[in-house]
């Protein structure tokens, strides 16, 4: 029998007797991130292929609440932050090893541009919008002329942030749980998924709701394969992986993450939206709103989970 | 450059003197610590083991915290002491997550506090504080660059470990045993 015991009695807050030190900020930013990485590249992406008047919804509409998402989403990190008075110290270096650092500069180019994207097609969504002073015109008629540039810079760099999320994560190999490298393909096609669903809420054209509907099946395919692989890598690596693993493999968090997760915000959503392919009538928000729930639940429990698991030690 | 610990887990006894001589030094807030004492039992008695182990940051070659931190607060001093900058550190607990030995914690003032291996004492020639109040005698700090000092001439003829080297952070507090 081996028992190790703090003998000295640590009890340092937030550390002992087990990691808390990140709590709701960080998995709600991690969601409002994904989903305006999704919101944003299916935007430039449409507008890219020149559908930007049949995908109204996609290109013009949902981008409207990018920025917001965003905003939130950043203050949710400045709240995270327990000396926030220096939280300008970010953005006077860059350290391309620690993902925070690109993260945060990724930021700094992804929010400015959704505030652009939403400004150049405010008259567009809302008719009556009036920008009143002659040079906000002229600042929207200059960035409308370089559109097709814009939407490549953000098709790229909602790609990153979508990933960033999940890399955030992975890198820290001190925490078994999140130390795998699925983390960041899993985060960006669950914020692209929930960034299709939020288009359909938007859209109200049949033929756009059908094909995000299927694009949406996609991605939960890939993200229910993606966690397949994730538990497979898992119990095939180190006892200290198996252990992070079975923390949902009959561990506290086995019930939230099967049934929230992979049920509720996965298999579920994936079944009504086939039987609404399949021509069966049904509110079309009811998946969206799962698919929503699932993708918030994920980072909650991904962060929280995390936090549990450590080294033999 | 290479500063480094040794500590004799044959010789402590877990008074945790170097935990309170760390505290009274450092001005660590109360409810919190640098450094802290483990007990491990292994078996049951009269086949029994004890290890006593005084732990604090292993001041790690390859340092995970160094590495995720997103301001460059956290940072290698001369002879690879790992030690926050205050004034740039965001609070924003990356460094926290990142340790696999728990070693930081989150100091009531914002920043990121944790064992600077008493830089400002070895700088002026002295031993950190818990070194030098330990009752036993049994740490060794110094260079392991200089084949003459205290920590490279224990380590040379004693068997020893380091914590969990399989998490790659290359850690440079080592315990004789």
């Amino acid at each position: 029998m081996r028992e190790e015991i703090i003998v000295s009695g640590r009890m340092n807050h937030l550390i002992d007797p087990q990691l808390n030190i990140w709590h709701w900020q960080i998995p709600l930013y991690l969601f409002l991130g994904g989903l305006a990485a999704g919101i944003l590249f299916f935007a430039a992406f449409f507008c890219l292929r020149g559908k930007e008047t049949t995908y109204r919804a996609t290109v013009k509409v949902a981008p409207m609440i990018a920025p917001l998402l965003l905003v939130l989403g950043l203050l949710a990190l400045f709240l995270d932050l327990k000396h926030k008075l220096y939280f300008m110290q970010l953005y006077t270096t860059i350290r391309l090893q620690s993902p925070m650092s690109w993260g945060a500069w990724t930021l700094m180019v992804v929010t400015p541009l959704a505030f652009i994207w939403a400004a150049i097609h405010m008259r567009d969504v809302f008719p009556r919008w009036d920008w009143r002073y002659r040079w906000l015109k002229d600042l929207e008629a200059f960035f409308n002329k370089y559109k097709k540039v814009l939407a490549w810079i953000m098709a790229i760099f909602s790609i990153i942030l979508g990933v960033y999320t999940g890399i955030l994560l992975s890198a820290f190999n001190a925490r078994p749980l999140w130390n795998t490298s699925i983390l960041g393909p899993l985060f960006l096609v669950s914020g692209l998924s929930t960034g299709a669903v939020v288009i359909i809420l938007f859209s109200k054209n049949h033929d756009e709701k059908k094909l995000f509907a299927r694009i949406d099946l996609l991605l939960i395919a890939i993200e229910l394969f993606l966690i397949i692989h994730m538990f497979m890598g898992f119990l095939a690596s180190t006892q200290v992986q198996i252990d992070a693993a079975s923390l949902f493999l009959g561990g506290p968090y086995t019930a939230p993450f099967w049934m929230l997760v992979v049920v509720m915000g996965l298999v579920l959503p994936a079944i009504l939206e086939t039987l609404e392919l399949m021509k069966f009538r049904m509110p079309v928000y009811f998946p969206a709103v799962l698919v929503l729930f699932g993708g918030l639940m994920l980072r909650f429990i991904i962060v929280y989970a995390g936090q549990m698991s450590r080294w033999l030690y | 450059m290479r500063y480094a610990m040794a500590v004799d887990t044959r010789k402590c006894v877990g008074c945790s003197d170097c935990v309170v001589a760390c505290q009274t030094e450092n001005h660590v807030p109360i409810g919190y610590c640098r450094d802290w004492v483990v007990e491990v039992t292994d078996g049951t008695y009269p086949q029994v083991e004890l290890e006593f182990r005084s732990e604090r940051c292993n001041h790690c070659a390859n340092s995970p915290c160094v590495r995720c931190c997103p301001t460059g607060a956290s940072h290698y001093e001369a002879g690879g002491i790992v030690t926050v900058t205050h004034h740039r550190c965001i609070g924003c607990g990356a460094c926290i997550a990142s340790c696999p030995y728990d070693a930081r914690y989150s100091h009531p003032d914002g920043y990121v506090d944790k064992c600077t291996f008493c830089l400002h004492r070895v700088e002026k020639g002295l031993e950190p504080a818990c070194v030098s109040a330990c009752p036993t005698k049994c740490m060794y700090f110094g260079d392991l660059d200089d084949p003459k000092s205290p920590v490279s001439l224990v380590l040379r003829t004693r068997k020893h470990k380091t914590l969990i080297p399989e998490a790659g952070t290359d850690p440079q507090l080592y315990f004789l045993i």
